[in-house]
């Protein structure tokens, strides 16, 4: 049962002071449920990433509660989480059940509100995506794991802070095209290696802003599609998710993230295309060192040479494979819980011909989304022309 | 804090640190394991590890979680085992830093919240 995107959204991504987490996603699924020409009493599935809400608002059962607000209440419902992948993986079990025959219609999507608690508060509780005994306890932060990782890449490849850089110039760029993007302001080299330090050798601009935002797409399946008359021009050809060891410390390399190249494999396999098919790419920039890790892991650049990418031009929305033309999660926004969903959301578009930056004629689209320092990947891979 | 790891510190600081090893395949592995992660069976044996390590990867944290966040910059060390096990601590030098391949012990202290494993540089 070949599975359709019906309609898609993402609201603004930045700071909802006033909103909520039913509030916030209830607007990005009414948003998809009107792109799709569709009610929420049609939704039979509801699957919904969220990270930290059960720590940030001292609640849980946050799947029954989204599809209570969005106004699907005899759903099924169910939240998911794998970290930073949280909404890849609801998008997964809305395929699933579609594609298995138990579903026409599911909601699947994500939020996350970052912004109410302070930044100490929200690096808290991002941590526990890593290790917390191996690497929380070692007082070993996010941005640090990202670290260690980018100084053993930069100490094996030759590779400078100016070349990290040039990922974060790329997608400011793009950010400022993208109305919903959190970051609409570019910059240059210099402006990230003088941001202040982080974790070295990653600084400020080095890595995603804190994020409150939601993401949601209708997926449908192609009978449906037909029977109700919907305007549906992509589907989703396949993807693949993969683990890997929870804590950085036991990967045999500690600069390479394996989940994403046994995801990516799968995905690629699934939907019958390899990458040199793909035509536009949204993928997991938490930090400019993941961007590099990412487009070697999905097979456009050997390795060691991800970083030509966004320095030779190779990965921009006139490059050869273009990444992260919504900004990527450095400019569009990182509301962790959301973000797969919102790299559908964007690729999605880019198939439809509606992107800002949109990229001449996709067929194939692609999202990638790590969760923690690569313990969980999710690779889809979306057509259009349907 | 989970009790395992403070067995696992308890055991550093009293010099007598412990790794698993797979007596099928040969993996190492740290606790609390009862499955090797590599070739899946329940072989995995408690071995005495060496206290000295070399330094694998470095960073200097400048922004930390509450915990650890009156303490910045501090430095994290990945270091691996002879044995071939990696474990992640933090630098205890006097000069404050320090470059892979260097040799580094293991250490751990006691804090109020817990256990914090430490590495600092052999002269």
């Amino acid at each position: 049962m070949t599975v359709q995107i019906a309609g898609v959204a993402s609201t603004q991504f930045g700071e909802h002071p006033s909103s909520s987490t039913r509030e916030l996603f209830t607007d990005a699924a009414l948003a998809a449920l009107a792109d799709a020409s569709l009610s929420p009493g049609d939704i039979e599935e509801l699957y919904a990433g969220n990270f930290i809400g059960d720590l940030i608002d001292d609640q849980a059962h946050v799947g029954a509660m989204l599809a209570d607000y969005v106004g699907a209440r005899r759903a099924a419902s169910m939240r998911t989480e794998s970290a930073c992948a949280s909404a890849s993986s609801a998008a997964r079990c809305g395929v699933h059940a579609i594609e298995a025959g138990n579903a026409d219609v599911a909601l699947v999507g994500g939020v996350e509100m970052m912004h109410a608690s302070g930044i100490q508060e929200v690096t808290d509780a991002l941590a526990n995506a890593a290790d917390n005994e191996y690497e929380n306890a070692a007082g070993l932060t996010f941005p640090g794991i990202y670290a260690l990782m980018a100084q053993v890449y930069m100490d094996e490849f030759g590779v400078g802070h100016e070349e990290l850089a040039a990922v974060a110039v790329k997608n400011y760029e793009n950010g400022t095209a993208n109305p919903i993007a959190q970051r609409q302001e570019e910059t240059d080299v210099e402006s990230v290696l003088e941001s202040p330090p982080v974790a070295a050798p990653l600084h400020l601009q080095d890595c995603c802003p804190v994020t409150d935002g939601a993401s949601a797409a209708v997926l449908v399946s192609e009978e449906y599609a037909e029977d109700r008359g919907l305007e549906t021009e992509v589907s989703v050809a396949g993807s693949g998710q993969a683990s890997d060891s929870l804590a950085l410390q036991d990967r045999p390399d500690l600069a390479r993230t394996r989940a994403a190249e046994r995801a990516a494999e799968d995905a690629y396999e699934r939907a019958g295309v390899s990458p040199e098919d793909v035509d536009v790419v949204e993928l997991h920039d938490c930090f400019t060192i993941a961007e590099i890790l990412a487009v070697e892991s999905l097979g456009f650049f050997e390795r060691g040479e991800g970083a030509r990418g966004a320095v030779d031009g190779e990965t921009a929305v006139d490059g050869r494979i273009p990444v992260n033309t919504s900004g990527g999660l450095l400019a569009k926004g990182h509301p962790v819980g959301a973000t797969g969903v919102a790299q559908i959301v964007e690729i999605t578009k880019q198939l439809e011909g509606r992107h800002p930056n949109q990229v001449a004629d996709p067929r194939i689209g692609l999202s990638h989304t790590v969760g923690g320092s690569g313990a969980s990947c999710v690779v889809t891979v979306l057509e259009g022309g349907a | 804090m989970q009790p395992w790891f403070v067995d696992f510190a308890e055991r550093i600081d009293d010099g007598k640190p412990t790794y698993l090893a797979c007596e099928e395949c040969g993996e190492t592995a740290l606790a609390p394991r009862t499955v090797c992660p590599d070739c899946g069976t329940r072989t995995l044996e408690e071995r005495r590890l060496s206290e000295t390590a070399t330094v694998s990867a470095t960073t200097t944290i400048f922004s930390s979680i509450p915990e650890y966040a009156d303490e910045t910059p501090y430095t994290i060390v990945v270091a691996t085992f002879d044995e071939g096990v990696r474990l992640t601590g933090q630098l205890r030098s006097d000069g404050g830093e320090i470059d892979r391949g260097e040799t580094v012990t293991v250490g751990a202290e006691e804090r109020d919240d817990g256990w914090l494993v430490t590495f600092a540089p052999v002269d």
